[in-house]
């Protein structure tokens, strides 16, 4: 089982002004895998996912030391064009965070902020960003109607078909399923199973059986450290540390 | 050690059992007396504040009523087709008053135009893209020292820097510079309040599909916030109608047989008018009525403005909702 290496990071170091928020984080991933990040609260999930598409860079006063290469090019170095890495590199959030916009209008935005103006090409991608997001079939009647009107899961499947419409090779979602009843998260588990055939994805998540169900490397962290990264059967069934064996098990604190 | 810690925590269970039980026992004597006391105070506030409170409500329902119902019973006798349509005559004691009309009404637009693409680019700069520091905290004390500016003081800046330094000449052009300047405080802070209403997740997702600042906040963040931003603009344009300092030196004149003809006319405006018509005029009695109905045809004007705004607002907020 040979995979592609996609993201490396190498010794990654993470500050908000004076406070070091990750510690040294060496850690690949690989084509068409998920990987899941977990870790008890403030551990610094979040804050290491969003150094993958720079998003931290719109916090004043943070500072980044070490790489993080994608497809081989680090994206820190000053050439690094920011706007088109998050172009490759989407993000789902953990709150559904649709524009105040109609389900049509969402879907299209990445698409128009990227010059395209062809109506028939766009209707044509929404369609299949929406078909990827497995959600065409509840939308498809209602294209023009507010998104705000959608329920929270189906939301959150309109953000992510929103960021599989710019067409990225990375799909980094932090907490997706938290504001989520069962029924929906169970919806979005299977469309990040079939969304792995053609993307890197990172999840973070707090529910355990989540990170087994969805992913296949897991990697735990604990107070801005990566304690341990493995394939996700062996974290969970034969931890090598006790601490991650702890926290797994919920024997925690 | 062990054991005298838990002797000592023995200890203080018990202590704090009894003096449960004591209040306990004392309870039905606080009922009554003290209990009691403290309800009845505590109502007699309730009930006066929420007095307070209404009786305040009321009587700025009040003014305005008073204010619309002696307006309407004096002036509406004044208002005949002739008084829409007509220019003043014989020493503005009889005649009608349009050119007031268009006056205000062309002031207005014309302040408006200069204050909101200002107000609402500063607005955008200082709650986009400015960091927070020194510089910002400097801008934002101008900006509210600029809204507790006199109006007069306007009015005298407007007649040395555009009338005679600029030489506009007393025109619409000055008067609307003027103005803009008075009214953009207003804009700039109610413009900022509508960018603050907008969720930074709307930002940041806008961000992670890879658009550009600019992308954002043209693309999302101004549509999401017009509806806000066009108070501001309402509130100028109020404003503006309705001054008279600002624009008495700079803008209006006594009288003007003539309609403005461009951005350099000078003109005659409602709020002068009646300013002139109670006190200047050489038949202040006689004039009375004129000048109720000039006051009825002001705040028609402005109200119905503020309708026409607020209507196309509403409009625009159930499209956007958030
Ligand atoms: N904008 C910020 N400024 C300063 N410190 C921050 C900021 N964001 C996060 N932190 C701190 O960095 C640490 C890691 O935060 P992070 O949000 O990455 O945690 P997390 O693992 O995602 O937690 P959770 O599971 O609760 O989402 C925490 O101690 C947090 O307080
Ligand atoms: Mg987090």
């Amino acid at each position: 089982m040979d995979k592609k290496l996609k993201i490396r990071s190498k010794n990654l170091n993470f500050y908000y002004s004076q406070f070091k928020a990750l510690h040294d984080i060496s850690l690949d991933f690989y084509e068409n895998q998920a990987t899941a990040l977990i870790g008890p609260s403030g551990c610094g999930k979040s804050t290491f996912l969003r150094c993958l598409n720079r998003m931290n860079d719109l916090i004043t006063g943070i500072r980044v030391e070490g790489s993080i290469l994608i497809d081989g090019k680090n994206i820190y170095d000053p050439s690094i064009d920011v706007v088109s890495l998050r172009g490759r590199v989407g993000m789902v959030f953990q709150k559904p965070n649709p524009f105040p916009k109609t389900i049509f209008e969402n879907v299209a935005y990445g698409l128009k902020i990227k010059g395209i103006k062809d109506k028939n090409l766009i209707a044509e991608y929404v369609e299949k960003s929406l078909r990827a997001g497995a959600l065409w079939d509840e939308v498809k009647d209602r294209l023009n109607n507010t998104a705000l009107g959608l329920s929270g899961g189906q939301q959150q499947r309109l953000c992510i078909a929103r960021a599989l419409a710019v067409n990225p090779d990375v799909l980094l979602m932090d907490e997706p399923c938290s504001a989520l009843d069962p029924i929906a998260t169970q919806k979005i588990e299977e469309l990040i199973h079939d969304l792995k055939k053609s993307y890197t994805i990172i999840i973070v998540t707090h529910n355990m059986q989540q990170a087994a169900r969805t992913s296949d490397i897991t990697a735990f962290f604990y107070m801005g450290k990566l304690i341990e990264a493995g394939k996700t059967d062996t974290i969970f069934t034969n931890p090598a540390l006790k601490t991650t064996e702890d926290y797994i098990t919920g024997r925690f604190g | 050690m062990r054991n005298s810690t838990s002797a000592a925590n023995n200890l203080h269970d018990h202590e704090i059992t009894t003096i449960h039980e004591r209040q306990l026992q004392l309870r039905p004597e606080f009922k009554k007396v003290f209990h009691v006391k403290i309800q009845k105070r505590k109502k007699l506030f309730q009930h006066l504040f929420y007095f307070l409170f209404r009786l305040a409500a009321f009587i700025n329902f009040a003014a305005l009523a008073i204010i619309i119902y002696f307006i309407l019973s004096n002036g509406l006798n004044a208002i005949t087709w002739e008084f829409l349509t007509k220019p003043p005559v014989d020493s503005m004691t009889r005649g009608g008053i349009l050119p007031c009309i268009i006056g205000t009404v062309c002031l207005s637009i014309c302040s408006v135009s200069v204050a909101f693409p200002v107000g609402v680019f500063s607005a955008i700069y200082l709650n986009e893209y400015a960091k927070q520091g020194f510089v910002l905290r400097v801008i934002r004390l101008c900006i509210n020292n600029l809204a507790g500016v006199p109006s007069v003081v306007y009015g005298l800046f407007g007649l040395a820097f555009f009338v005679i330094y600029l030489e506009m000449g007393v025109s619409i052009i000055a008067g609307a510079l003027t103005l803009g300047i008075m009214t953009f405080p207003v804009v700039i802070g109610s413009t900022e309040e509508a960018l603050k209403a907008v969720p930074d997740t709307y930002r940041e997702a806008s961000t992670g599909l890879g658009a550009t600042k600019l992308q954002t906040i043209l693309r999302v963040v101004l549509p999401t916030a017009l509806p806000g931003i066009l108070t501001g603009g309402i509130l100028g344009i109020s404003r503006a109608a309705g001054e008279t300092a600002p624009v008495m030196f700079t803008a209006a004149v006594f009288f003007s047989p003539k309609l403005p003809s461009g951005i350099f006319s000078e003109i005659m405006i409602l709020p002068y008018h009646i300013y002139v018509l109670a006190t200047a005029g050489t038949e202040i009695e006689a004039t009375r009525e004129l000048q109720y109905g000039t006051a009825l045809v002001l705040i028609t004007l402005v109200l119905s403005m503020n309708l026409i705004a607020i209507i196309y607002r509403a409009k625009l907020r159930k499209k956007t909702k958030i």
